[in-house]
């Protein structure tokens, strides 16, 4: 089943107006200076994500390889009920620290975006804006069912279903709901692979752009953003 | 002061042994409290993976060249607090650049990369990193003024500003140290030293349960290594100047890594067993218990 069919939202040929604040305005400054101010333009950077090459010495990449697969740094962004299972991995029973990850609060410094559970369309928009905010090389990992086929959401108006078509999945954590043990499994998984060299999920992002704008679009209506924020 | 390029050398090693150190101690202070809390905690080496990781980053944004900078300073900042006080004292090899006045021109660094983050994370545009440098600003600055009279206090009570005669006036015995010649500015400056560390109950400025996560909010990739590297090298250069000041300074390396290793776990101590204090309620507490204990500092000198 699709996630666009004619049930996901009615009424798709009503434009939704832009938000007030981000709407173009002219602002006089306190000396009578006038200001052009466009939200859009002035605050975001609009550049399209690059494709980034790899070390010229393959130990070199090797060698960083190694040490991005052991400093995972999750962002703090939890989605569905997933992300209640990824709190006792802080905790004396689980440590998930000894593996080095950890949990950082702002994008900038994340590695892993931890997608845990089902995603409405609405958060979709702000994993979309967290996921393109890291710095690459990033992963995702999608977390429990709903991240697969949508699971017990299968039929919801509003949550989508396949979320390798909005964002490059590098692993997926079945279950409903997974347990803490299958996430150390799963980080376990995501830590070889990284090794391997197959973590490459920016490079995918950046090289199939239009594709994956097209479907983030096809559901997002209210698209208040630029096309790629930084 | 007489320079000789060895001396170059001598402070690129002193910073090597320094930074290693710091990345070391900073990662056993976690593993210990992890053990304390029944995990088993970090390993000992996830600073160096830390940092590798985050010069392997591929994709680095830059907001400008103040943005850049502030790491730079900050760096700079630990890197001139280390290097222009004695480390081990009557050693000429990590005796570095210290001079005459340091005391005055330590006092300066400790500030410094402070401000130049603030310059940084300016610029970087984010509100939340504005919010958290007006805060750090503000705790700092009322942080270091006990520190400020206790300064004063000892530099009257050995009528120097020279960090090495300090340190040479304490040698001999335990009892020379300040702390016993001079309890009073001792628990004055120990106010500030904990107020400076970024632990806990005076963390609020990068803690990452508060506003998301200050200053370095928008800093990634080799911005945040830098930082890193200031974060493990900083701490340690501010204790050197705790060591020397009231704790008898160093003669060798192991001696400095054990009293080092001790002032750091006062801050921890205290961390672990006081909640967080806003804003706020540290300048009030700085102000209502360390200033009057500065005060009363110098005028028993």
């Amino acid at each position: 089943m699709k996630d666009v069919d004619k049930s996901f939202r009615k009424d798709t040929e009503t434009e939704i107006p832009l938000r007030e604040e981000l709407q173009p305005r002219t602002v006089t400054a306190p000396d009578g200076q006038k200001i052009e101010i466009d939200p859009l333009q002035d605050y975001f950077c609009q550049e399209p994500p690059k494709v980034h090459k790899q070390s010229y010495l393959k130990i070199v990449e090797d060698f960083y390889n190694w040490a991005r697969a052991n400093s995972l740094w999750i962002l703090g962004f939890g989605t569905g009920c997933g992300a209640i299972e990824m709190r006792p991995l802080m905790t004396p029973r689980f440590d998930a620290y000894r593996y080095g990850i950890q949990w950082r609060p702002t994008p900038r410094q994340a590695n892993l975006l931890v997608i845990s559970g089902y995603l409405s369309v609405k958060t979709l928009k702000r994993a979309i804006r967290a996921y393109e905010q890291m710095p690459s090389p990033k992963y995702v990992m999608g977390l429990g069912s709903c991240t697969i086929n949508g699971g017990m959401y299968w039929d919801s108006y509003n949550t989508i279903k396949k979320l390798d078509e909005y964002l490059p999945v590098d692993l997926y954590i079945a279950g409903c709901m997974p347990r803490p043990e299958a996430l150390l499994a799963g980080f376990m998984e995501l830590k070889k692979k990284i090794r391997k060299g197959e973590g490459e999920g920016a490079n995918k992002y950046a090289e199939n752009f239009d594709w994956y704008k097209a479907n983030q679009k096809s559901v997002i209506k209210d698209w208040d953003m630029p096309d790629y924020n930084w | 002061m007489t320079f000789e390029w060895i001396q170059i050398a001598y402070a690129a090693l002193t910073l090597f042994i320094v930074i290693n150190y710091g990345l070391i101690m900073t990662a056993v202070v976690r593993k210990i409290g992890a053990r304390v809390g029944g995990r088993y905690g970090i390993p000992v080496w996830q600073n160096y993976i830390d940092l590798v990781k985050n010069f392997a980053l591929r994709s680095k944004i830059s907001h400008g060249v103040m943005f850049y900078l502030g790491p730079v300073f900050r760096l700079t900042g630990g890197i001139g607090l280390l290097l222009f006080v004695p480390t081990i004292y009557g050693s000429v090899m990590f005796q570095n650049f210290s001079f005459a006045g340091d005391l005055i021109l330590a006092l300066y660094f400790i500030f410094f990369g402070t401000l130049g983050m603030a310059l940084g994370a300016g610029e970087s545009g984010h509100p939340l990193a504005a919010i958290g440098v007006s805060r750090g600003l503000a705790q700092v600055t009322a942080a270091e003024l006990p520190l400020a009279l206790a300064v004063f206090a000892i530099s009257l009570q050995y009528q120097t500003l020279n960090i090495t005669e300090i340190v040479a006036a304490q040698q001999g015995s335990i009892f020379n140290w300040t702390l016993f010649t001079n309890p009073v500015a001792t628990v004055a400056a120990m106010f500030a030293f904990v107020g400076t560390m970024m632990r806990s109950p005076f963390d609020v400025v990068i803690a990452p349960q508060e506003i998301p996560i200050g200053p370095p909010t928008e800093y990634h990739s080799a911005y945040l290594a830098l930082m890193q590297t200031n974060r493990v090298l900083f701490p340690v250069a501010k204790v050197v100047i705790y060591m020397n000041l009231f704790f008898g300074g160093a003669t060798n390396w192991a001696e400095f890594s054990i009293k080092v290793f001790s002032i750091y776990m006062v801050s921890v101590l205290i961390g672990v067993v006081h909640p967080r204090f806003r804003v706020e309620q540290s300048i009030r507490f700085f102000l209502k218990w360390g200033l009057p204990v500065g005060v009363l500092a110098i005028l028993m000198v």
